[in-house]
């Protein structure tokens, strides 16, 4: 399965600063396995942009990252890193089993089938409902499902409690321990605090 | 083998949206058909002067329906972040990007094809340029889909990018418009057009290798 012992990922020395405003400086961390990086701070302070660079959407005005050593453009880390976004990406007027396909024919298969992946996040017998009809809540656990199905060791995951009810957030939570557990990582911004005893969280206050 | 399927399953998905949402398909076409018939209108009855603009008015309204499909290329999926994740995807944004083109020309630009002669015979062109006139269109409105994705993507994080994309795409079209336009007139007086047609193609597989690489890098631009 996975090699779990080499991979890292690891951000030196960075800063972003929009319209004259510096959001954060030298900012260093490092993540290995089985680790969770929580970005805390209040609104505006940059935690979005973090996760845009970490992403390559944008790229960061001093520093660099790297993944398991390479500048993360020189390595396979976009084949195995997932994203969740504010925006879902996911298309209203697909079936959940239209857009999960679609994510699969994006990337490689991951642990996952489509269909053990909606039984996981409480979504089985919606395969073929148009994603128009679903709920906020549930749209977001089939934004998350696509973190399941596809191969990928980091998530990087922006607010993903956003609109999920107390059952949704545990659910989550659930999940996120169980990938820790198989040696994955991940870099998540939250207002909500999370709960999770079995994991090592990494805390980057950043206001 | 990965990365084929990634381009059919890009195609697909964009026929399924354009099917679901049928404006998307329904309003360029419409928009083609309504300006062709008004013209016959406004002119009167001078069947020769509406012959002789007939491939002008032909490929003007094709030129400007493409225009106006132009904004649905890449909207939808900036909206929504899809193309935030066709972004992160490993396989590389050029040859994605240019699934979602083909797809955007075979829901726009081919069922121009499918009505163009009807309204030809409409405006009186001979038949004989009838030939000619679906080869242009063959070979121009795809070129039109390559070179407007580029502004499309260019444009499509600016809120109001309309003006901005017709400023930017509108010269690019003209050698289109201009060597197609040739073409059909020349064939409707029964000269040869091969040089006309030649160029359309060089025209067409420069768009075609060229148009994804700059898109592609617009793209991550918008995004970012």
């Amino acid at each position: 399965m996975r090699t779990t012992s080499t991979l890292s990922l690891e951000g030196t020395g960075l800063s972003c600063i929009r319209d004259d405003r510096v959001l954060f400086e030298e900012l260093a961390f490092e993540l290995v396995s089985g680790q969770i990086l929580l970005l805390e701070g209040k609104n505006g302070s940059g935690k979005t942009s973090l996760l845009r660079i970490l992403c390559g959407f944008r790229e960061a005005d001093a520093g660099a990252i790297r993944w398991c050593g390479d500048r993360i453009e020189d390595s396979r880390f976009h084949a195995q890193m997932a994203y969740v976004g504010h925006l879902d990406g996911i298309k209203k007027e697909l079936t959940v089993f239209e857009n999960l396909k679609m994510t699969l024919a994006l990337s490689s298969a991951g642990q996952y089938s489509i269909d053990q992946a909606l039984s996981k996040v409480h979504l089985q017998g919606y395969d073929d409902i148009l994603v128009q009809a679903l709920s906020a809540g549930q749209k977001r656990r089939l934004s998350l499902a696509r973190l399941l199905i596809t191969a990928n060791v980091l998530w990087i995951l922006d607010e993903p409690f956003t609109s999920l009810d107390k059952q949704g957030i545990a659910l989550i939570e659930t999940l996120m321990t169980e990938h820790c557990a198989n040696g994955g990582m991940i870099v998540l911004t939250s207002h909500h605090d999370i709960d999770l005893p079995t994991v090592d969280v990494q805390r980057i206050n950043l206001s | 083998m990965f990365l084929s399927r990634a381009f059919f399953a890009v195609i697909r998905r964009d026929l399924v949206l354009a099917l679901r949402r049928r404006s998307e398909i329904a309003n360029p076409l419409l928009f083609f058909i309504l300006v062709i018939t008004l013209f016959p209108l406004g002119i009167g009855a001078q069947p020769h002067l509406l012959q002789a603009i007939a491939p002008g008015i032909i490929w003007v309204s094709a030129l400007l329906a493409a225009m106006l499909s132009l904004d649905s290329l890449f909207r939808s999926d900036f909206d929504d972040g899809s193309l935030e994740q066709m972004l992160l995807s490993p396989h590389p944004t050029t040859v994605l990007v240019l699934a979602k083109i083909i797809a955007h020309w075979l829901v726009t630009g081919l069922p121009l094809l499918i009505v163009a002669p009807l309204l030809a015979v409409f405006l009186g062109m001979p038949n004989h340029s009838l030939g000619t006139l679906l080869l242009t269109l063959l070979l121009g409105t795809p070129v039109l889909s390559l070179i407007g994705a580029v502004g499309v993507a260019l444009t499509v994080g600016l809120r109001r990018g309309g003006m901005i994309l017709s400023l930017l795409v509108l010269p690019l079209y003209v050698p289109v418009l201009i060597f197609a336009g040739n073409a059909v007139q020349m064939a409707g007086s029964g000269l040869p057009v091969d040089a006309q047609i030649n160029i359309l193609i060089a025209i067409l597989l420069m768009a075609l290798v060229l148009a994804p690489l700059p898109v592609a890098a617009a793209l991550k631009m918008s995004i970012s």
